[in-house]
């Protein structure tokens, strides 16, 4: 479905709740205001420029800077919330669609600490090379007679350095500690903040009592290495995260009851009585389910049905709540409102499945989960094995014993799985697909089934003029200059087919029936059937159409239909290729999803479904073992996508549906679907091997570091090595092909 | 001995500096964008001063 929901592209003023951007609008108490949108299609530097450049121009902005790597603006204008509207046109005739979103929601918690992480990162960076500085030294004198005085002096130098550095950037690590502990449980955090604080104290400990070895560089790298992982998982996470939840504010909201005498009362929409007449005017949202009374026209369906393609309304047709009224006002008698209605069932079916939706653990918590008791156990082997069985002193035992958990510590084992995930998740970006869930990756390169909604999926979702070069140019241009100053969706369509055509002067909106232009030589008509085209004939398909009539020539249909995305069937032979079962879920009639399937090459695909239809196919095929990838967009396939193992939705979606998957794609094309699943596939095979390198130089080091072989020059050495050799393993996804 | 009571905290004071540098660096926005910045330097008539700074004033 549809960019009509989207903001500013939403066929009529006004009314609709999601069109308005006001309600994100931030005002400083000095007149001034603040809007913070999402940007779509900004790729480069010349795109941001066009924006700012766009949005300056108006003489109430004080400042606009677009946001390259978030692909997020920031505007200022002088002067209350009203102009936002404004500023969001602007900001779509310079080419790009933008959604407002609330930064308040995004900030939060995450930003807060992502800037901790960072901050934490420094400062252990800058302990580490500085203690590192000092802990080469002492190594080289060991080699060249440094005397035990020098050896102290250096050896307090470094703990003077690491250890508030060990106690400012471990507290991401401590804390998340603690808080297992506290729990009873244990995590990765626990050996690692075992590690660094019992390998900073015993250190001390040696310091003062002018001991030969000390392992405060050891720990600071531990911290560094960690927590790049830390970090880069973190921006792995937080890249892609949709605008809030506004389908809500659908449900909110007045309608109008017409009461037996004829007079109107605005009513909340929650509490219109079944059987009341409402009344919806033209643009407006219709706010029950109900049937038709009086009045025809054009219901735009797409939130519900996902059908971007208005449907044609007459008295009986029956309406849905969240269905938008193109066309003249309509009569209905409410059969359900609030709770009661489809979309609130929708809602509700959405809640339900994602709920549902098994917990799904990562591979790298499941391997944490035996990874932390593990190296507990062995730590304390050690330190029990050399006090009481090989009869050590006790600070010697534990020396080894720490030397055990700074070996294993997994320094590598944390760098695997997230620097692949950085790197996949930026190639994705780069391409137009944004990772919304951290686990999406690893999902993905699980599916071997693929379920496809048909409208605005397969499809462009958008009506597009049909039949193109049999119109003459001249009719073209003419219509297309007419229809460039109405929002109706067949205008904006017919208007974005010729994008150069001059705009009419003149030109009057007749609700309902079209458009038209006087001129000294007769009128110029443009709209429906019964408004332009020829009297008394039936229409010869049921495609939507508009009529452009002008003085002097027969009236010229000019019919209107969905077409498929371009690269649809290359798409679907590719997943196919890389072994996917490929289906076609659709919600539309049985008909159109026949030609669809049959264009594409479909075999298995079925029509008519209801949202919760499709939820049961899903769980259908989950229960069979099948893991589903599911795309879709519209408000229908929202409990679908919640329902799969994992989704993905074209960023013409809804915002709800784009919420619940898992992925975005940008773009008129389908070819991302099979980019992703290729690049999380290669993506787990470089986790996989990551993982089985930093077994592999655990299996090696664990042994030395038992038997007490490890002195923290070869700590040093092993770590470093085992982290660099993950992430350049990590690397090779961005070498490879680009397609 | 004595050169090294003079060169190590020479040596840490320079790394601090570079530390402290990052930190407002970061404080003060400019990590906010970074393939941003790396295409405004390309711009005639950018203002190349970070939105965070600009938000404080």
């Amino acid at each position: 479905m549809s960019a009509s929901v989207a903001l500013g592209t939403a066929p009529p003023p006004a009314d609709g709740p999601e069109v308005t951007v006001e309600p994100f609008v931030r005002s400083g108490g000095d007149g001034r205001s603040t809007l913070h949108l999402m940007v779509e299609g900004v790729h480069c530097g010349g795109c941001v420029r066009t924006i700012e450049r766009a949005l300056l121009a108006d003489p109430a902005v004080e400042h606009a800077r677009v946001n390259l790597s978030t692909r997020r603006l920031v505007v200022g204008w002088r002067g209350g919330p009203g102009l936002g509207g404004r500023i969001a046109a602007t900001v779509e005739r310079a080419g790009f669609r933008a959604v407002p979103y609330d930064p308040d929601q995004l900030r939060g918690a995450d930003e807060v600490r992502d800037r901790q992480l960072l901050r934490a990162l420094a400062v252990a960076g800058f302990a580490a090379g500085n203690v590192m500085l000092l802990s080469v030294a002492v190594w080289a004198g060991a080699f060249q007679d440094m005397g035990p005085a020098t050896r102290s002096l250096m050896h307090w130098f470094s703990a003077l350095i690491a250890l508030p550095a060990i106690a400012y950037a471990g507290r991401p690590f401590f804390g998340s500690a603690f808080d297992a502990l506290r729990h009873g449980r244990t995590n990765m955090d626990v050996p690692i903040s075992l590690a660094v604080v019992l390998a900073g104290s015993m250190s001390l400990f040696e310091t003062i009592r002018h001991g030969e070895h000390v392992y405060f560089d050891s720990a600071v790298m531990l911290l560094f290495f960690l927590l790049i992982g830390r970090y880069l998982d973190h921006r792995a996470r937080g890249q892609a995260r949709s605008a809030a939840e506004r389908l809500v504010a659908l449900e909110r909201g007045f309608v109008t009851v017409l009461d037996a005498a004829g007079v109107r009362h605005a009513v909340p929409a929650a509490d219109v009585a079944p059987g009341a007449t409402v009344l919806a005017g033209a643009g407006e949202r219709i706010g029950v389910d109900g049937a038709v009374i009086a009045g025809a026209g054009e219901v735009d369906t797409s939130l519900i049905t996902g059908e971007s393609v208005p449907e044609r309304v007459a008295p009986g047709s029956r309406v849905f709540a969240g269905t938008l009224n193109l066309g003249a006002p309509l009569r209905i008698a409410a059969s359900a409102a609030g709770d009661g209605t489809l979309l609130a069932e929708i809602v509700r079916l959405m809640e339900a499945a994602e709920q549902r939706r098994a917990r799904f653990v990562v591979l790298a918590d499941r391997i944490a989960r035996a990874y932390a008791p593990a190296v507990h156990s062995l730590a304390l082997i050690t330190f029990l094995a050399w006090w009481l069985v090989l009869g050590a002193a006790w600070q010697v035992a534990l020396l080894y014993a720490i030397a055990v958990l700074i070996i294993t510590c997994p320094c590598a084992l944390a760098l695997a799985v997230p620097a692949v995930q950085v790197i996949a998740s930026g190639r994705l970006f780069r391409s137009g697909v944004l990772l919304k869930s951290a686990t999406a990756l690893e999902r993905l390169a699980e599916v071997d089934h693929v379920v496809l909604d048909k409208t605005g999926t397969l499809s462009l979702g958008r009506p597009t003029l049909a039949a193109v070069e049999a119109v003459p140019e001249d009719d073209l241009r003419l219509a297309a200059g007419l229809a460039g100053g109405s929002r109706h969706p067949l205008a904006r369509a017919l208007a974005a087919q010729v994008p150069d055509a001059p705009a009419a002067e003149g030109v009057a909106e007749v609700p309902g029936q079209g458009l038209r232009l006087g001129l000294p030589d007769g009128e110029i008509r443009l709209g429906s059937r019964a408004f332009a085209g020829p009297p008394g004939e039936a229409p010869e398909d049921d495609r939507l159409e508009l009529w452009l009539a002008r003085p002097g020539a027969a009236p010229r249909r000019l019919a209107f239909g969905d077409r498929l995305r371009d690269d649809a069937a290359p798409t679907l032979r590719r997943l196919e290729a890389l072994g996917l079962e490929v289906e076609m879920l659709s919600g539309d009639r049985r008909p159109a999803a026949a030609a669809v399937a049959k264009a594409l090459g479909i075999d298995h695909w079925s029509a008519g479904r209801s949202p919760a239809d499709k939820v049961a196919r899903l769980e259908a095929l989950g229960a069979a073992g099948c893991k589903v990838l599911m795309v879709g967009d519209g408000l229908n396939d929202a409990p679908a996508l919640a329902a799969a193992h994992v989704s993905i939705s074209p960023s013409s979606a809804i915002d709800i549906s784009q919420n619940t998957a898992d992925a975005v794609f940008q773009g008129d094309r389908l070819m991302p679907v099979a980019l992703t699943i290729e690049v999380a596939r290669r993506a787990r095979r470089l986790i996989r091997q990551n993982l089985a390198l930093a077994l592999a130089y655990n299996l090696i080091t664990v042994p030395l570091a038992m038997a007490g072989l490890v002195t923290p020059l070869i700590a040093a050495l092993s770590m470093s090595a085992s982290s660099l050799l993950v992430v350049g393993n990590a690397l090779r996804l961005q070498l490879r092909g680009q397609p | 001995m004595s050169n090294l009571v003079i060169l190590i905290p020479i040596a840490l004071g320079l790394g601090l500096v570079g530390l402290l540098a990052f930190l407002w660096a970061l404080r003060s926005g400019q990590y906010e964008d970074l393939d941003g910045a790396a295409e405004r330097i390309l711009f005639d008539d950018d203002d190349d001063r970070p939105p965070a700074r600009r938000g404080r004033r």
